[in-house]
């Protein structure tokens, strides 16, 4: 039997702008995580490997509340809630007693965390995945100029994750909170002087974080699948989003995050379409996949190598 | 989980009791997945294996039940502590190929059975069989070639495939294009967990194929359907089972309608031995049986048929009997070629709505009397 023929994928102009949005799609996702993932570390100093579990809280409470009114807004504003109010009790009850030990102590602590976010919610909701579906308004695709057909639902992603950078930006420049904020990144013990009661800063912070995680997971929950570890792979790239990025510093996670979406999508597309040049097809796609999946890396190590702090990062 | 393992050892231990102190009874180590996020395969091959046991009435079998948490040092360290201290005559319940053969070489050649109601990586089905080792499954490779059959069958003939980038995705695709005749519009690899495909919904958009045959199980199947479906793109998918099995299919939702996929069981199959199956799963546990289910209920069938016709003991005589596979398969026809894999139809199933139960219909057959590729590599 003769082994099928190969013909070779062509990188079209609609196609890189399609892949360009989605990119842009996938980076605003991921800000959304680092975003909470950097103030924390920033304010507070800690490394919180339990931001993933929140993003899954996020998503299984946008399930179960769809899944009973069928309102997709309101299982948002669940999202929202869940893991901001999952977020205070466990700095309240476990992330407070962490802020003075070393980065090791967080770390375990965090980890355990995990496993009991993972398997708390096993118990509650079940082995099986959960179903969220996107609301029929943002269901299919639609026509853009040029004629690329693009699902309108991740727009509408890439539209709220814009619209939440703008609001942070706002929040952390032009309000109290934000002033506190920034004034706990550099000094810690200076704000505490000054009379603001810094652990109710570090809650409402922490919250905060959880509270875009959890939106993440739910607008996210709605195109992939609500399981239990769902969180895990997306905290590996918020860190590298921060890292990139520079720790505690929200343009940075922006920047960062669109970088690692855009460069992800694009290496995924191009790299076996230009291996292709030069090797036989079933080659070309395993050479290049095995290098895309890289690339994320490499362009966080020439970063380190280029800034050690990250772009946005301020020295210690 | 612990507390699982606690509750199925309880009801095994009720089962056991009276026989404990019985010659003959067999005991079975059971290694499958009971928590974190592939728990949902093994509890399934789990509760289809203890169904048949207590359907049977048998009070000569002990099983074991442990979860392996989906890591291979610790399926290894299961199969030693059951192997040493508990004296198991047969393992069983490994879901994941990467497990499987972490624990069969070493458990088959210190002289005990193995059942695999899953896993059937091509390694142990070539070079590295064992008289020992009998998969009641198939082999991996089994229903991609089967959905390359159904490919040729619709006419198709410019598929775009697609998988992920680890040896069981590898195999998936060239499963796919062992059988499969028409040409590629496109071949991509995607990364193992990915849950965005986003990018790969672009290329085929772009591409000219007429069909699209995918392997991306668990979540990451999820994700794909979900997002094809909202992309508007209406070109026929085909896949193996595993994306639209029953445990997954009802957070598809409606994006999976009319999908087919190859499997070698459902629920429909029409025959009294999966219909007194699917009707006693249903009792007892409240839920249609899966795939998994199905198999880990044949796997039971199997061990009590062979310790009706030989002892355990007699290594021989057993492997003889397990060879014969002389029980009623909720499959319908069922044999072991050379190398202990099954010969056996597979079917095209589609997906379907039942009231508000997503499940799956059979529409056809892919291959007949299907074996594998690898019993020529198989001495033994």
């Amino acid at each position: 039997m003769p082994a099928p023929r190969h013909k070779a994928i062509s990188v079209t102009p609609i196609l890189f702008i399609e892949q360009v949005l989605n990119g842009l799609q996938f980076g605003v996702m991921l800000f959304l995580m680092a975003a909470g993932l950097t103030l924390v570390f920033g304010v507070m100093g800690l490394i919180n490997l339990a931001h993933g579990s929140l993003y899954m809280v996020g998503a299984f409470a946008a399930a179960a509340v769809a899944g009973a009114t069928g309102s997709f807004l309101l299982a948002l504003v669940a999202a929202l809630a869940a893991a901001a109010a999952a977020g205070t009790i466990v700095e309240l009850v476990v992330i407070r007693r962490l802020y003075h030990r070393d980065h090791l102590d967080q770390v375990l602590a965090t980890f355990a965390l995990i496993l009991i976010f993972s398997e708390g919610t096993r118990w509650v909701f079940g082995s099986f995945p959960l179903y969220l579906n996107i609301p029929d308004y943002l269901s299919g695709p639609v026509t853009l100029p040029g004629g690329i057909e693009y699902p309108l639902y991740r727009l509408a992603i890439i539209g709220v994750g814009l619209a939440v950078a703008v609001g942070l930006f706002w929040l952390v420049s032009h309000t109290r909170l934000g002033i506190r904020i920034r004034a706990g990144e550099s000094d810690r013990e200076m704000i505490a002087a000054l009379g603001v009661d810094i652990s109710k800063l570090y809650t409402v912070v922490f919250a905060l974080g959880a509270a875009l995680a959890g939106l993440a997971g739910a607008l996210v929950g709605a195109i992939q699948s609500v399981q239990v570890g769902m969180g895990e792979p997306v905290l590996i790239l918020a860190f590298v989003v921060i890292v990139i990025g520079g720790i505690g510093s929200i343009k940075g996670a922006l920047v960062g995050a669109l970088m690692v979406g855009l460069t992800d999508t694009l290496g995924g597309v191009l790299l076996p379409a230009l291996f292709r040049l030069f090797l036989d097809n079933s080659a070309a796609t395993t050479t290049g996949s095995a290098l895309a999946s890289m690339l994320i890396y490499i362009l966080m190590a020439v970063v380190l190598i280029w800034r050690p702090r990250g772009l946005f990062g301020v020295a210690a | 989980m612990k507390l699982r393992s606690l509750i199925a050892a309880a009801c095994i231990g009720a089962l056991g009791t009276a026989a404990a102190a019985s010659e003959d009874t067999v005991k079975v180590g059971m290694i499958t997945t009971l928590s974190g996020g592939g728990a949902g395969l093994g509890i399934d091959v789990r509760d289809g294996f203890l169904l048949a046991i207590e359907q049977a009435g048998r009070d000569d079998i002990e099983v074991v039940v442990e979860d392996d948490q989906r890591k291979p040092d610790i399926a290894v360290q299961l199969a030693d502590k059951m192997i040493q201290s508990e004296k198991v005559d047969v393992l069983t319940g490994i879901i994941w190929s990467n497990l499987a053969m972490a624990v069969v070489p070493s458990a088959t050649a210190r002289g005990k059975f193995y059942l695999s109601p899953n896993a059937g990586p091509s390694k142990l089905a070539g070079q590295g069989c064992h008289p020992n080792y009998f998969n009641v499954a198939w082999q991996n490779d089994n229903l991609h070639e089967a959905a390359g059959g159904y490919a040729n069958d619709a006419g198709f003939s410019n598929s775009f495939i697609l998988a992920p980038n680890y040896p069981a995705g590898q195999d998936a695709l060239a499963g796919y294009k062992r059988i499969y005749d028409g040409e590629l519009a496109g071949e991509v690899f995607t990364k193992l967990g990915q849950k965005d495909y986003a990018s790969e919904i672009a290329q085929i958009r772009a591409s000219d194929a007429d069909s699209v045959f995918f392997f991306l199980p668990g979540g990451m199947g999820i994700s794909f359907l979900k997002q094809y479906a909202d992309s508007g793109l209406d070109l026929p998918v085909v896949g193996p089972a595993f994306s639209f099995d029953q445990g997954i299919l009802q957070a598809v939702g409606e994006a999976a309608l009319g999908v087919k996929n190859t499997s070698q069981w459902s629920k429909d199959l029409d025959n009294a031995a999966n219909t007194a199956f699917v009707a006693a799963f249903q009792a007892e546990y409240g839920r249609l049986p899966s795939l998994y289910a199905s198999q880990g209920y044949d796997t039971a069938n199997l061990l009590m048929s062979a310790m009706d016709a030989a002892d355990v003991g007699d290594a021989e005589g057993f492997r003889a009997a397990l060879k014969a596979a002389d029980f009623d398969s909720v499959r319908g026809d069922f044999e072991f070629a050379a190398n202990n894999h099954p010969v056996q139809d597979i079917y095209v199933r589609e997906v379907i709505k039942e009231g508000d139960v997503f499940t799956n219909r059979i529409i056809g057959t892919a291959l007949e009397d299907h074996s594998n590729v690898y019993v020529d590599d198989c001495k033994m």
